[in-house]
């Protein structure tokens, strides 16, 4: 399992990165996916095997298609590839760089630097998640499907043509 | 509830260690933080988002798995439902904004003023 972590960790991190950094917007969605289901991998060797199936299911299946739809709606051909070459010039990764390292460097000091805790080899299992979420976290549940329902008349609204 | 953690008891489970959980987590955050700084093109600033809520999610995993309870699942999968919302009005408006000025261009999008 600490191999599973560690490699799909370093998948997850390389394909981040292309994704955020990818000129053709279906490559890098391409790329987040990749991501999305290494770090579905990374939850399943840390002992969460439902919210990996989530992660899966509903991250890379439901939103991702999403994202994909609107990106073939949009019809981003060649010439958008080479707008979006302009858009990135080699001066505009300078500041970007230097705030997010400077921003992971600090808090990996702060993290690494701790003393080090071990996690719990035993994975907790879907029935534990339900319980909790049904019980504990029940004013949570009935929130987000408030949430949902205001994304959909929202997301209805926005997008209608007017 | 004390935590009973030496060197000798980490080797012993073999497990990971939780800051190296919290390292790859805030990795995800600092890339998905520089995509959203890089990318002027307003699809690309989502997708960096999505980078980032993942890294959310996998520090609260890790908060799970340190101390092996369900908690931690929960949060994410509120993280996942607020994802899901969030890209649906992002796109929603992503849209109604290409229909409107026929560019995703964040620096021409600027009628504001801000």
């Amino acid at each position: 399992m600490t191999v599973l972590f560690y490699a799909s960790a370093a998948v997850a991190t390389v394909g981040s990165l292309l994704a955020v950094t990818r000129t053709k917007a279906l490559h890098a969605l391409i790329y987040l996916i990749l991501a999305l289901f290494a770090v579905a991998l990374c939850f399943l060797s840390l002992g969460a095997p439902f919210v990996a199936a989530l992660e899966v299911i509903v991250y890379a299946g439901a939103i991702m298609v999403l994202i994909l739809f609107v990106i073939m709606m949009l019809n981003l051909g060649p010439e958008s590839w080479a707008r979006e070459r302009r858009l990135l010039p080699r001066h505009a990764w300078l500041v970007p760089t230097i705030m997010a390292g400077a921003l992971v460097g600090l808090t990996l000091v702060a993290i690494l630097g701790a003393p080090q805790q071990a996690t719990q080899a035993a994975s907790v299992g879907p029935k534990a998640v339900g319980v909790a979420l049904f019980s504990t976290y029940l004013i949570g549940v009935e929130l987000a499907s408030v949430l949902l329902l205001v994304g959909l008349v929202g997301a209805y609204y926005l997008g209608a043509k007017k | 509830m004390t935590p009973q953690v030496t060197s000798a008891a980490m080797s012993a489970t073999a497990a990971v260690p939780t800051g190296h959980v919290l390292a790859v987590a805030a990795i995800l955050i600092a890339i998905g933080t520089f995509g959203v700084l890089l990318r002027r093109n307003l699809i690309f600033m989502l997708m960096a988002l999505e980078v980032a809520l993942n890294g959310a999610a996998l520090a609260f995993i890790g908060a799970a798995a340190r101390w092996g309870t369900a908690d931690g699942q929960v949060f994410v999968l509120f993280i996942m439902v607020m994802a899901a919302a969030e890209v649906a009005v992002g796109l929603a408006l992503i849209l109604q904004i290409y229909r409107r000025t026929s560019t995703l261009d964040a620096d021409i999008l600027d009628t504001l003023q801000g």
